[in-house]
């Protein structure tokens, strides 16, 4: 038997996101929601793991203090050390407030854009990518249920028109 | 669905649905631009060829074609250069910090205000820049070894702060503002039909990286919107902390205090905010965002400019009490200078503009109309660049050597430069204006029913 995808059409977030709960309560899988705006409370109703962005940013970050602090003592201490004014300058300890600043912007700048890169990656967002949401309208004001379902759609049909879907399609 | 107290003012006027909050932002895009908006570009593009024929004349022969001088060394360059970027600190707090405190009113205008830190860092960047001399060796100011050269740069200096610092600053900014356009730009995307608008289609299709809005995209999104906030917030008071230190970490009578990063925050946010305000006051008229921008809007960025405006207005009587109270006559000159000396009208207009006219919004009608906050608001954009004059120009012209003693006068080149970056920067911003989702529809769309008018009424009948 082909595969059919079924898509209900909502325009009210909070209608979608009774309709989800009701649709999962039935063990019937969606295969992904659309939405114009982040819907508070959908990506637990569809039972999606939490993300792990902040522990990558964290991660990235730790990368960049200590990029920044080998770089620093490399180029400081290690290659060429400078008196400037008189001030210690053969150990990292004596030098290290001054050098504060810079391994705290490089902290920053290493977690805000691996992490970035890592989002646009990891959602496959790049210049030129093709947009997959079936109706363009899911970017203006309408809220997008997608299923791929074997057999008959009519369970799902009936589930979507009784939780109040304004638009049921089939292909 | 979020429930909000009765008594709190709506931040969206009028009957909006999502769909018309849609039409309303795409409008200045799809539409074409009205005369106002010509004559304010061709205004501005005029400066900025003026501005860029002067950089070129100064890279040509040197800065001597500046005003500067022995005694006078540093002047309009960074005066310019730390007004620009305090500027762009507004943009920063009302995109981050306010996000960190779940403030609901930045979601009008953040965009719009990053748009301003973007643009304004960049004329920023330009005055270090130019300000080296032969900006062609700009790049010894990376860490860069020795065969280039020069020797290592010294990280115990403070100059070498401000260019990790500025570049962290607007790199940063720049995918954050960049993050949050990806879904409005895929907005944009799919309201142009591939037969009636094929280039611009084509543009939006490639600004917007594929955005399809799944729900797993949008938990990523808002988590690492608000990690990039976590980010951004120390930026803004390391950036401007770091600037200061430019002077506070010297031995010039005048700088060297230990007051100046909150002091120099404090600023930027107080002028940062100031310039918004300017901005949108004229964007809400000209782009009709008057539903979305609206008189609260305003009245909260004025009790914040009020706020920063006392503690900067607080800072200059602690540094006037300090240099009396350190008995370091030097210091106590430095002081004296500025309120008396030559320059005792830059010390006026800077008190006036910063500390004075600011207390006016303690009024209520002042604080609640437009025209006077429009005002009011080029006031301090006209006092904080006269206060960074103060600081840099009054604390040097008269050194330690009374024989040295001498004046500042810009030269024309000077003075092409400055307001060349103030054309760049309107040219920037109503390109903006024209092309770009003023407006952060996706989160706005979010507090609709929460604090638009129409449901707020609903919800109380």
């Amino acid at each position: 038997m082909s595969r059919k995808t079924v898509y209900g059409i909502f325009d009210d977030e909070e209608v979608l996101l009774n309709s989800v709960k009701e649709i999962k309560s039935n063990n019937i899988d969606i295969k992904e929601v659309y939405t114009p705006f982040p819907v508070h409370g959908l990506d637990k109703a569809l039972g999606l793991k939490e993300t792990r962005m902040a522990i990558a940013a964290f991660v990235y970050g730790c990368l960049g203090i200590t990029f920044a602090g080998l770089m620093i003592y490399n180029i400081m201490i290690i290659d060429w050390p400078m008196n400037i004014g008189g001030k210690p300058n053969f150990t990292f300890y004596h030098n290290v407030p001054s050098f504060v600043p810079v391994m705290f912007e490089c902290t920053v700048l290493f977690a805000a854009h691996l992490m970035s890169i890592t989002y646009l990656i990891k959602c496959g967002l790049f210049p030129g990518a093709k947009s997959e949401n079936p109706d363009p309208r899911t970017t203006d004001d309408k809220f997008l249920i997608e299923f791929e379902l074997e057999g008959s759609t009519k369970k799902v049909k009936d589930l979507l028109s009784k939780t109040g879907a304004s638009e049921i399609n089939e292909k | 669905m979020q429930k909000e107290s009765e008594i709190r003012d709506p931040l969206i006027l009028g009957k909006k649905s999502y769909h018309d909050i849609t039409l309303d932002v795409s409008k200045p895009v799809e539409g074409k631009a009205n005369k106002y908006w010509w004559i304010l570009f061709s205004i501005s593009f005029i400066m900025f060829i003026w501005g860029v024929l002067s950089m070129a004349y100064t890279i040509g022969t040197g800065i001597g074609s500046w005003g500067l001088n022995k005694t006078v060394n540093w002047a309009w360059d960074i005066t310019n250069f730390v007004w620009w970027i305090g500027i762009g600190h507004a943009g920063t707090l009302i995109s981050a910090v306010l996000l960190l405190f779940r403030q609901k009113w930045r979601m009008s205008i953040n965009r719009s205000a990053e748009a301003m830190t973007i643009f304004g860092v960049a004329q920023a960047a330009l005055f270090p820049l130019i300000h080296m001399g032969r900006p062609w060796l700009a790049y010894w100011v990376f860490p860069i070894p020795n065969q280039f050269g020069s020797l290592w740069v010294n990280f115990n200096s403070p100059l070498l702060w401000d260019v990790f610092a500025i570049s962290t600053y607007f790199s940063v900014s720049v995918v954050f503002w960049y993050i949050g356009l990806i879904p409005d730009f895929a907005m944009l995307r799919d309201r142009f039909n591939e037969k009636t608008a094929p280039m611009k289609k084509k543009l939006y299709s490639f600004l917007s990286f594929g955005w399809s809005g799944k729900a797993k995209h949008w938990q990523r999104f808002e988590e690492v919107s608000l990690v990039l906030a976590g980010l951004a917030t120390p930026l803004v008071f390391s950036v401007h902390s770091i600037v200061s230190m430019d002077f506070a970490t010297s031995v010039i009578p005048g700088w060297h205090t230990t007051i100046f990063p909150p002091y120099f925050v404090l600023g930027a946010l107080f002028s940062g905010f100031a310039m918004v305000e300017t901005l949108l006051i004229i964007m809400r008229k000209v782009v009709n965002m008057e539903a979305y921008i609206t008189i609260k809007h305003i009245e909260y960025m004025n009790i914040i400019i009020l706020l920063t405006g006392s503690l900067v207005g607080t800072a200059y009587i602690t540094e006037l009490f300090m240099a009396w109270y350190s008995g370091v006559e030097y210091e106590q000159y430095a002081f004296l200078n500025r309120a008396t000396g030559p320059y005792w009208w830059a010390y006026a207009i800077m008190m006036t503009c910063n500390v004075l006219t600011p207390q006016l919004y303690w009024i209520n009608s002042i604080r609640k109309s437009f025209i006077a906050t429009f005002i009011l608001s080029i006031f301090v954009n006209i006092g904080m660049w006269f206060e960074r004059f103060v600081i840099i120009v009054t604390s040097l012209h008269r050194d330690f050597l009374p024989s040295s003693w001498s004046m500042f006068s810009p030269s024309i080149i000077d003075i092409g430069i400055y307001l060349g970056t103030i054309g760049f920067f309107f040219v920037l911003f109503l390109l903006y204006a024209r092309t770009f989702p003023v407006i952060a529809q996706a989160e706005l769309k979010t507090i609709v029913k929460s604090s638009g008018s129409e449901y707020k009424n609903k919800n109380n009948e």
